[in-house]
C-alpha cells in the first residue's frame, strides 16, 4: 500500500451523491419543523416550556449516568453491555435499602444528607464490584469468541440481575420517600424541584472527574490506548486486563450514582425498571455517538430533554407518544448519521 | 540475574553475554504451526536480523517473546530467567520494547501522546524528557509534526513514530519487526542509518526483516527462516555472501 494513499485517504472527501444530499436535506428539513414548532411553544407557554427544561434537564443526568456505562464499556471492547440498565435497577433497590430501610433517611436534614451520600458511596462501591465480577467471571473468558457469544451473555446476566431485583425489591412496584419530596422554589416563574438541583448537583462533578480521569491521568491515558489497540497498548507495558476491569468499575459506579439519584426523584422502583431506563440511555449513547463519552452526555440530556418536551405537550404528538418520539429519533439518526452526533463518520471506536 | 557475572559457555555467544535466548520454540495458531523448533540467541550489544520471505514466522517470533502470543512449547530467557509465561506488560516493564509489524501506533492520539505511552511504565521523569529529545533528534520529522494526530502522518512518518515510541521505553532490548515495509527508499536508508545509531547509543537489537538485503549489511548476526524452522544462520558479512542466500532471499 502506498504511504500517501493510505494517510490521505479518510480524510479526502469527494462530492456527495444526489440521493446523500436529499437525505441530508429531508433530515434537516425534519429537525427544523420541530425546531419551529418548539418556538412557536416558547413564545405561547414560555413558562411551561422552562418548566419541561427543567425536568428534561432533571432526568437527562440519569440517562447521562448510565448512558456513560454503556458507551465506556463499548469503547473499549466493543460490547453492547445489555446488563447495563439491569445493574442500574439493583442500584436503585440497594439504594433503598441503604438510605432508607437501613438509615431511614427520609427528610432533608443534615443526617439525611450525610446518609444519602454514603449510600451513594456504597451503592457506587457494590454496583462498581458487581459490574467487575461480571467482566472477571463472563465476559474475559469471551473477549476472543465470537460477538454473538458475550452479547448473549449480557442478556442472561440481565436476567440474573432482574431475578435479584425480585427477590429483594419483590415483584410489584415498591414507593420509596425521597429526602427532599416535592419541594421546590420558583424564579421567574418556573418551579424549580430541589430534587433538580441535588440531582445536577451530584451529576455534573461526577461527569467532570470521570472526563478528567480519561483525559488526564494515567489510567485514562491506558483506557484510550487500550480502546484503540489492545496488542498496542500491551507494548506499551499497560496491563490490559486491569485496564478493562478499571472502566467496567468506573461504568458500574456511575449506574450506581444513576440509581441513588433516580429514587429520589421518581421515588419508586420495580425490577423491571433497568429495561425502559436501559434503553433510553443506550439510545442516549447512540444518539451522541457510542464509545464517545461526551457524546453519552450530550445525548442524555436531549434524550431527556425531548422526551419531557413532549411529556407536557411542547411538541405535537402527547404525551402517550413519547417513548415512540424517543425510539423514531434513533430510527432517523441510525438513517441519516449512524455515527451519532458526535461520533466519526466511520466504525472507529472511542 | 546472575548471567552477569557467569561465564559458562551457554550464557555466552560469540564472544558476548547471552542477553536473549530463545530455544526450541514452537507457536500456534489454533491448529495451525507457525513457528516450528526455533532456536536463537541475541548477544547484548548486538544486531540481530531474523530474515526470511512473507509468511516464515518472523513476525509470531516477535510477538511471542514480546508476550502477545504464549508458544507452546519451547522457553525464551531474557537475562537468565524465562519470560515465557509473563503477561505482555511485564515483558516490558523487564527491558524489551517491540516496534511491532503494522506499526500500531494509536492514530486518534498526537504524535506526543503516542510517545509518552512509549514511557508508560517509567517513573524517571528526567529520564523520560532525555529520551524525548533523543527520539526527536533522531527523527525531526516528528518534532515537526508533535501535536498533530498520528493518524494523519505519512506512512514513513508513523514508521518512524513506531519506532520512537519503542524507544521512549528506556529498551535493554529492541524488537523491530519490518521498520522499512512500504517505506521510500531515502527513508529506508534512513531507518537503517538509525538503527545503528541505536545500537551504538547502547540497545540491543533483534531486527525482524523482508529486506534481507539491508538488514545483512547493518546486523552483526543473522538467522534465516523458512514455513517456521531455521534454514540457516551466520555472521550477516558470511550470509550476504552466501549463494544460497542471495539466491533465496536477495533476489541474486
Ligand atoms: N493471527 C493469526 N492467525 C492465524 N494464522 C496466523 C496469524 N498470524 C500469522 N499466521 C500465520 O502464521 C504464519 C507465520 O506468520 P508470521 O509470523 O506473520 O510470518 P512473517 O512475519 O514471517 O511474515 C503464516 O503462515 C501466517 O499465515
Ligand atoms: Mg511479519
Amino acid at each position: 500500500m502506498s504511504q500517501t494513499a493510505e494517510a490521505h485517504a479518510p480524510r479526502s472527501r469527494s462530492l456527495p451523491a444526489p440521493r446523500v444530499l436529499l437525505e441530508k436535506a429531508t433530515g434537516l428539513g425534519l429537525v427544523a419543523i420541530l425546531g419551529l414548532w418548539l418556538v412557536v411553544q416558547l413564545v405561547r407557554t414560555p413558562e411551561r416550556f422552562a418548566g419541561a427544561l427543567v425536568e428534561g434537564v432533571n432526568v437527562g443526568a440519569i440517562y447521562a449516568l448510565i448512558a456513560l456505562g454503556y458507551t465506556l464499556v463499548y469503547g473499549i471492547i466493543e460490547l453492547i453491555n445489555f446488563s447495563h440498565g439491569d445493574l442500574f435497577m439493583l442500584s436503585t433497590v440497594l439504594g433503598a435499602f441503604v438510605v432508607i430501610t437501613v438509615f431511614g433517611a427520609t427528610s432533608p436534614t443534615l443526617g439525611g444528607f450525610g446518609v444519602l451520600a454514603l449510600g451513594l458511596v456504597v451503592t457506587m462501591t457494590l454496583a462498581a464490584t458487581v459490574n467487575v465480577a461480571a467482566e472477571r467471571l463472563a465476559y474475559r473468558r469471551l473477549r476472543k469468541a465470537p460477538k454473538l457469544a458475550p452479547l448473549i451473555t449480557a442478556v442472561g446476566l440481565s436476567f440474573v440481575y432482574q431475578w435479584g431485583g425480585v427477590r429483594t425489591n419483590g415483584s410489584g412496584q415498591k414507593t420509596w420517600d425521597s429526602l427532599l419530596g416535592d419541594s421546590g422554589f420558583t424564579v421567574a416563574g418556573i418551579s424549580v424541584p430541589w430534587s433538580m438541583v441535588l440531582v445536577t448537583g451530584v451529576t455534573i462533578p461526577l461527569l467532570m472527574l470521570m472526563m478528567w480521569i480519561v483525559q488526564n491521568t494515567r489510567q485514562g491515558k491506558a483506557m484510550r490506548a487500550t480502546a484503540q489497540d489492545q496488542d498496542a497498548a500491551r507494548l506499551m507495558g499497560i496491563d490490559v486486563d486491569r485496564t478493562i476491569a478499571f472502566t467496567f468499575a468506573v461504568g458500574g459506579a456511575l449506574a450506581g450514582a444513576a440509581g441513588v439519584l433516580y429514587l429520589q426523584t421518581v421515588e419508586n422502583t420495580r425490577w423491571d425498571a433497568g429495561f425502559r431506563l436501559g434503553l433510553y440511555a443506550f439510545t442516549a449513547a447512540v444518539l451522541g455517538g457510542i464509545g464517545r463519552l461526551d457524546g453519552a452526555v450530550l445525548g442524555g440530556f436531549l434524550i431527556g430533554i425531548i422526551q419531557n418536551l413532549n411529556d407536557s405537550g411542547m411538541l405535537p404528538f402527547g404525551q402517550k407518544w413519547s417513548q415512540t418520539v424517543v425510539f423514531t429519533i434513533l430510527i432517523m439518526l441510525m438513517v441519516f448519521r449512524p455515527e451519532g452526533l458526535l461520533g466519526r463518520p466511520t466504525t472507529e471506536k472511542v | 540475574m546472575s548471567a552477569t557475572t557467569d561465564d559458562r559457555p551457554e550464557l555466552r555467544v560469540r564472544d558476548r553475554e547471552v542477553l536473549l535466548s530463545v530455544t526450541d520454540l514452537y507457536v500456534h495458531y489454533g491448529n495451525i504451526a507457525a513457528v516450528k523448533g526455533v532456536t536463537l540467541a541475541v548477544g547484548t550489544g548486538e544486531i540481530v536480523t531474523l530474515i526470511g520471505s512473507n509468511g516464515a514466522g518472523k513476525s509470531t517470533t516477535l510477538r511471542t517473546i514480546s508476550g502477545l502470543i504464549r508458544p507452546r512449547r519451547g522457553d525464551v530467557v531474557y537475562r537468565g530467567s524465562s519470560i515465557a509465561a509473563l503477561p505482555g506488560h511485564r515483558i516490558v516493564a523487564a527491558g524489551i520494547c517491540h516496534s511491532p509489524e503494522g506499526r500500531r501506533i494509536f492514530p486518534r492520539m498526537t504524535v506526543r501522546e503516542n510517545l509518552d505511552l512509549g514511557a508508560y511504565l517509567r517513573r524517571d521523569a528526567a529520564g523520560v524528557t532525555a529520551d524525548l529529545d533523543r527520539v526527536l533528534d533522531l527523527f525531526p520529522r516528528l518534532k515537526e509534526r508533535i501535536d498533530q494526530k498520528a493518524g494523519t502522518l505519512s506512512g514513513g512518518e508513523q514508521q518512524m513514530l513506531a519506532v520512537g515510541r519503542a524507544l521512549m521505553g528506556d529498551p535493554t532490548l529492541l524488537l523491530l519487526d519490518e521498520p522499512s515495509m512500504g517505506l521510500a527508499p531515502v527513508l529506508v536508508d534512513l531507518i537503517f542509518d538509525t538503527i545503528r545509531t541505536i545500537r551504538d547509543q547502547g540497545t540491543t537489537v533483534l531486527l525482524v526483516e523482508q529486506n534481507a538485503l539491508a538488514a545483512l549489511r547493518v546486523a552483526d548476526y543473522a538467522y534465516v527462516l523458512e514455513s517456521g524452522t531455521l534454514k540457516l544462520e551466520g555472521p550477516a558479512r558470511d550470509l550476504a555472501k552466501d549463494e544460497e542466500v542471495t539466491r533465496a532471499y536477495l533476489g541474486g
